[in-house]
């Protein structure tokens, strides 16, 4: 989804290991932006340049269409104004690549009704009073969200329970077979 | 990374010093004007590598010296920045070899307007042509030449300090592999302006300036020096610093005496702040570095600007502390824009620290830490030759 020599922004980008893969591999101009010390540090440790900032407080600090493309992997759901986060991507680079989990994933949905706790999974491994995802969405609710935001979909990517590339009944089925997914937006012209 | 075992001092050091510009061979100034002959103090601490990558130039700020590290007879009074700087400390003397230069224009050993000049056989006094942050770089790199370095693997700087790291990148792109600028700016707003030129006011109003003209007449603008670093002491603290270092506590006594003495603690803090000041600085000194920075504007042009920062490839670290209101987050913030816009790497925190602009010279742990992890970083790709390379026992997890 990342073009070769692409300069990408990834905003909430931990460690930094996509970035430096992107760097490394693709040649991109890679920067990142971390709220984390340990991930501010992390991505020191591996050559990649990073912003210490909070993502909800916008990316003043970029120009627009400063970047080709700004990735946002599994933190949107974190934020405290996800469609503000959504816009300001959208400003400083023509497309943006959202990853997120999906909330009404059949095993969750069977957890709720179940056991009537609030379900925990692999991507979403934290107790209700002490998670960073105030901002849990289903597939249909982020599409719904994107249209609304005027985005195009130019690409979407069902993910399994691993968080690798989901396959089968998912593709056609997601917001009930994929535990998460992948979209690639573009400001609709 | 720290090796096992405390972080310890350099220990004894002395400044030597070198004539770098001669007669033959005199600095050039940016103005066109020309000097000589040029005097440098410097110190330094570890060794040069056989490939001399290993180098660290240590940029000064305003009233700093080249005695950064270590200590010269008395180890209870360290280097100005000897909590960064030793074995086993961020910037490590038992892997770099680290420069320290007192700054053109200055009054601590370098060439500067109390040196004689030799068309009179007097002190230069305002006769000492103006010069630019540019001209400080210059003399850096005539001194990183003379001890055998043609590259640098990092110059850091606190304040103008970092200014000076700024134009060394902005001037010889091929120099620097990294720059770490802490607390540093841009360019001066019409604020920190006021407050430098208010400074000045109250050397060049004091009676005994004479000028410039005081070196043999024994009489010094102690007055007006004094009030000026005063002044500046001001802008180096946060209120909250003030708060929690003096609050409204009085000076030696339980009671206000309600006179127009030295009462409140502050008051104290200050009076030895400028008391003290005199017997290492010089006034014409003072007059010259404060307009350096006030001149200092690099972006003002963006065109320019963006231009030349095309060809740099220095990889910044920019550090900015919370409370710091002379050179706030915001000045910081605007380098970090200017350097991304233009494609250069960047690495940018706001640090918490109560101490406002002088926690560049303290022990804050988050900025030693960052600093720290930077040098590393630059250290496997200067000297050891890592072009973003894998972190050790990962793979490219993505």
């Amino acid at each position: 989804m990342v073009p070769a020599r692409a300069r990408v922004l990834d905003l909430g980008c931990g460690d930094g290991a996509l970035l430096h893969h992107l760097i490394r591999e693709k040649d991109c101009d890679g920067h990142g932006v971390e709220i984390s010390a340990e991930g501010f540090h992390a991505c020191i440790d591996r050559g990649v340049p990073v912003i210490q900032a909070d993502i909800d407080e916008g990316l003043g600090d970029y120009e627009t269409d400063s970047f080709d493309v700004v990735v946002l992997s599994q933190t949107l759901q974190a934020t405290h104004r996800p469609a503000f986060v959504l816009e300001e991507m959208m400003r400083v680079a023509p497309a943006a690549i959202v990853s997120f989990p999906n909330f009404v994933h059949w095993s969750l949905r069977l957890a709720l009704l179940a056991r009537g706790r609030m379900p925990s999974s692999r991507l979403l491994p934290y107790a209700w009073h002490d998670t960073p995802n105030i901002h849990l969405c289903t597939i249909r609710d982020f599409e719904s969200l994107a249209a609304a935001e005027g985005l195009r979909i130019t690409a979407t990517v069902p993910l399994n329970v691993r968080g690798g590339q989901a396959s089968g009944l998912a593709t056609r089925r997601p917001n009930l077979l994929a535990a998460g997914a992948v979209y690639r937006l573009e400001r609709a012209v | 990374m720290t090796q096992a075992g405390e972080a310890g001092s350099v220990g004894p050091v002395e400044t030597k010093r070198v004539v770098l510009f001669t007669e033959d061979d005199p600095l050039v100034l940016a103005s066109g004007a020309t000097l000589a002959p040029v005097e440098v103090a410097y110190e330094t601490y570890g060794t040069l590598n056989a490939d001399a990558s290993n180098a660290v130039y240590i940029c000064h700020a305003l009233t700093g010296d080249a005695h950064a590290a270590g200590h010269h007879c008395d180890p209870a009074k360290p280097g100005w920045w000897d909590n960064l700087i030793g074995p086993g400390k961020p910037v490590d003397t038992d892997r770099f070899f680290v420069i320290c230069s007192n700054l053109l224009g200055g009054c601590q050993g370098t060439t500067g307007p109390s040196s004689t000049d030799p068309a009179t056989g007097r002190p230069y006094g305002l006769r000492f042509p103006i010069f630019t942050i540019s001209d400080l770089v210059t003399v850096h790199r005539a001194l990183i030449h003379h001890l055998g370095v043609q590259r640098v693997m990092a110059a850091i700087g606190g304040s103008v300090g970092g200014m000076q790291v700024m134009q060394w990148a902005l001037d010889h792109p091929d120099d620097l592999h990294a720059g770490v600028m802490v607390c540093a700016t841009g360019r001066l707003s019409a604020q920190n302006i006021a407050f430098s030129a208010v400074a000045r006011e109250a050397i060049l109003r004091d009676p005994d300036f004479n000028g410039g003209d005081y070196y043999e007449s024994g009489r010094r603008p102690d007055a007006g020096l004094s009030l000026a670093r005063m002044i500046a002491h001001i802008t180096y603290l946060s209120e909250e610093a003030m708060r929690q270092k003096f609050g409204r506590r009085i000076q030696d006594a339980d009671e206000p005496r309600r006179n127009f003495g030295v009462d409140f603690q502050v008051e104290s803090y200050l009076q030895y702040q400028g008391e003290s000041f005199l017997k290492r600085f010089d006034a014409n000194s003072y007059l010259y570095l404060t307009r350096v920075m006030d001149y200092f504007d690099p972006f003002a042009d963006p065109v320019a600007a963006a231009e030349r920062l095309k060809h740099v490839t220095t990889r910044f670290l920019i550090l900015s502390f919370d409370t710091d209101w002379r050179f706030d987050t915001a000045h910081s913030r605007e380098l970090v824009r200017m350097l991304q816009a233009s494609r250069v790497p960047v690495t940018f925190r706001e640090i918490a620290s109560p101490w406002g602009h002088d926690s560049f010279l303290l022990v804050v742990p988050e900025y030693h830490r960052t600093v720290e992890a930077f040098l590393d970083r630059m250290e496997q790709e200067a000297v050891n030759g890592a072009r973003s390379a894998p972190t050790p026992g990962q793979g490219s997890a993505s």
